[in-house]
């Protein structure tokens, strides 16, 4: 079974009378518990692409199905539920919520989206934030955190649902190298401790080569895909 | 939903200046609505009270006609025996009446054997009277009581004419009245007391024994002017001058229609516009504290929405379903509205008591009134209803506009 599976997906954006093409008729398939890369220059079509994975927006055309569902047939309502059950998002700017603890933010999509019982809860916020290393920093708030740590407290809080898939966009693009590469290390990590499958966009070189899978963007256009890289 | 509310309070408090400045808008307004509801209730109270209390009753019964004519006193308008026997049975089977009081009303001359002034009398059954108009004894400053209110020939004198005529309690005085065929009569009274002046109709009349209003007027038949009736409460007005109206409309005058009418103080008194001003001035108010709600939550809410538009976007994309992001941005106006609320009324009440530990006078007229401000708990639920509706109403839009935000394009804002 392919967890995400794409068939000649288009994806154009009106910017005023014209219409510019950011995703033109790519193929691309995604297998469950991998690494993978979506690399490419600013403009490729990267974030269009993980948002039309993550179910925030409809390609024009084509086909994409993510864990055997039609994204382009959910409705708002049904996306955003699709969403909250089976993936998780990290962001280039972590966007945590800022007067939310760490162990809060982790807890957010537990109880706001989910509405897990409150046990079960905080043994699986302990959980994560044991296993992001940020068990003694549970009762900070985002300002109280680096940059690595935020970052780290957004992997815990897209992990928090047991999602069979977490997309990132460019989520070491406000990070020092060593923590970068920290970060993808904890994608590594966690992918090998819940079986979740990562995907994550990104231009830095340095950091594609963490990558086990690697489908390169340019114009909209897959040039190399699916390149094992590991 | 106690997260979504600790949510909503903690975004509050993180804009806490912008927070405390909008509660404090909210407060302001609560408390001159309820401080206004307090004292002008007071005020209105207390001058109601007066005159249904001590003059006119809560519903008087004319002869029809009669109140039409009432600045002449006409003796050829009162009641026959028949028709107040009647009014007394209807009256007597009301469970809404407590006591009703028959008046003789007439003008006479008051000599005090130097000098004359006219005088408007009320000829009262002392017992009934003192029962029907509790306040009526309450009014006389010189002088006292006796049986009931007033004894066989004796007079109570409104103060204003005490003064200027420069008699006193123990005074001899003679009065004398045109009756009803066109004769004069004169009597002698001794003034048992005199009455502090009250604002309006009956304000200040006169009052001696039925009696001696009959002997006076030579009025062979126990006529009367009028019947006040004191009820349980202002509450069974309409309900019990519906009732009573209902009761006497059988009574026919020779052309046909209702020999009697029924009228409530309101419409006997002047004062009764004034306290429709009041209620009208009590909804402005009211409207102005809605717009000052309406605006301040608004402003605030739709502020909160545009500066946290990513955050909205972070939350819409992680699955949070609309209806929860709608719910989230609802319970920040409503906790908006709800702390305004319990603040503003908390201090309206300490204001209320402050203002009932050093009572406040104002001079209505000639009298001075003085205030005993209270709020009842169902003011006070019905403007924080009203603010916490409004609030809700602000924010709807607001949370509106948050919880149908397209995700991608709130993540992209910068």
């Amino acid at each position: 079974m392919k967890l995400v599976k794409a068939e000649g997906l288009h994806k154009s954006y009106r910017a005023g009378d014209v219409e510019v093409p950011a995703i033109r008729g790519i193929d691309f398939s995604i297998e469950p518990g991998a690494l993978v890369a979506f690399v490419g220059p600013s403009g490729s079509g990267k974030s269009t692409l993980l948002n039309l994975i993550g179910c925030l927006d409809k390609p024009d055309g084509g086909r994409l199905s993510v864990l055997d569902t039609d994204v382009a047939a959910l409705d708002r309502r049904a996306a955003a539920d699709f969403r909250g059950a089976h993936i998780g998002f990290i962001f280039q700017d972590f966007n945590l919520l800022p007067v939310l603890s760490a162990a809060e933010n982790v807890e957010y999509p537990l109880l706001m989206v989910q509405a897990w019982p409150p046990e079960k809860r905080r043994a699986r916020v302990a959980e994560l934030l044991e296993a992001v290393g940020l068990a003694d920093q549970a009762g900070k708030r985002p300002d109280q955190l680096s940059g690595g740590q935020k970052q780290r407290v957004a992997v815990a809080r897209a992990l928090a649902t047991q999602p069979k898939l977490v997309l990132a966009d460019e989520p070491t693009a406000n990070l020092d190298h060593d923590t970068a590469f920290r970060i993808i290390a904890l994608m590594k990590k966690m992918r090998d401790e819940f079986g979740t499958t990562f995907i994550f966009s990104t231009h830095d070189p340095k950091i594609v080569g963490e990558a086990e899978v690697v489908y390169s963007l340019e114009d909209g256009r897959l040039i190399d895909q699916g390149g094992t890289v590991r | 939903m106690s997260r979504v509310i600790k949510l909503a309070a903690r975004n509050l408090a993180r804009y806490g200046r912008r927070t405390l400045l909008t509660s404090g808008l909210i407060v302001l307004g609560i408390v001159a609505v309820l401080l206004f509801i307090a004292v002008s209730g007071a005020f209105k109270g207390a001058v109601i009270g007066q005159i249904t209390d001590s003059m006119l009753g809560h519903l008087q019964v004319h002869r029809k006609g009669y109140v039409a004519s009432i600045d002449n006193l006409p003796l050829n308008l009162n009641m026959t025996p028949v028709q107040v026997t009647k009014v007394g049975q209807v009256l007597d089977g009301m469970d809404e009446v407590v006591a009703w009081s028959p008046r003789v009303k007439f003008g006479a001359m008051l000599s005090n054997f130097t000098e004359t002034t006219s005088i408007r009398l009320n000829g009262v059954i002392p017992e009934r009277e003192a029962i029907a108009m509790p306040g009526l004894a309450e009014r006389i400053v010189q002088g006292g009581v006796a049986n009931g209110l007033v004894e066989r020939g004796k007079l109570l004198i409104p103060e204003l004419l005490a003064r200027g005529m420069k008699v006193n309690v123990g005074d001899t005085v003679v009065l004398v009245a045109t009756n009803l065929d066109g004769s004069v009569n004169g009597m002698t009274f001794e003034i048992q007391g005199v009455l502090a002046s009250a604002t309006g109709p009956g304000g200040r009349d006169g009052y001696l024994h039925m009696e001696d209003a009959r002997a006076l007027l030579r009025m062979e038949a126990p006529e009367v002017s009028e019947v006040a009736v004191r009820l349980s409460g202002l509450g069974a007005l309409e309900k019990a001058q519906a009732k009573l109206q209902r009761a006497l409309s059988e009574m026919r005058n020779p052309e046909g229609e209702a020999a009697l009418e029924v009228h409530t103080w309101e419409a006997l008194s002047p004062f009764a516009n004034i306290a429709r001003m009041i209620d009208l001035l009590d909804l402005f108010i009211r409207v102005m504290l809605v717009g000052i709600v309406l605006i301040a939550v608004m402003n605030v809410m739709m502020m909160a929405v545009y500066e946290r538009i990513r955050e909205i976007g972070t939350i819409a994309a992680i699955g949070t379903p609309p209806g929860r992001i709608l719910a989230l941005f609802l319970s920040e106006g409503l906790l908006l509205g709800l702390v305004g609320t319990l603040v503003g009324s908390a201090l309206s009440l300490a204001a209320v008591f402050a203002l009932n530990l050093s009572p406040v006078t104002v001079a209505f007229g000639r009298e001075q009134i003085v205030l005993a401000p209270s709020l009842a708990a169902g003011d006070v639920l019905l403007v924080g209803g009203i603010v916490l509706a409004v609030a809700a109403i602000a924010s709807l839009q607001p949370a509106w506009k948050a919880a149908r935000m397209d995700p991608i394009t709130a993540l992209r804002h910068v």
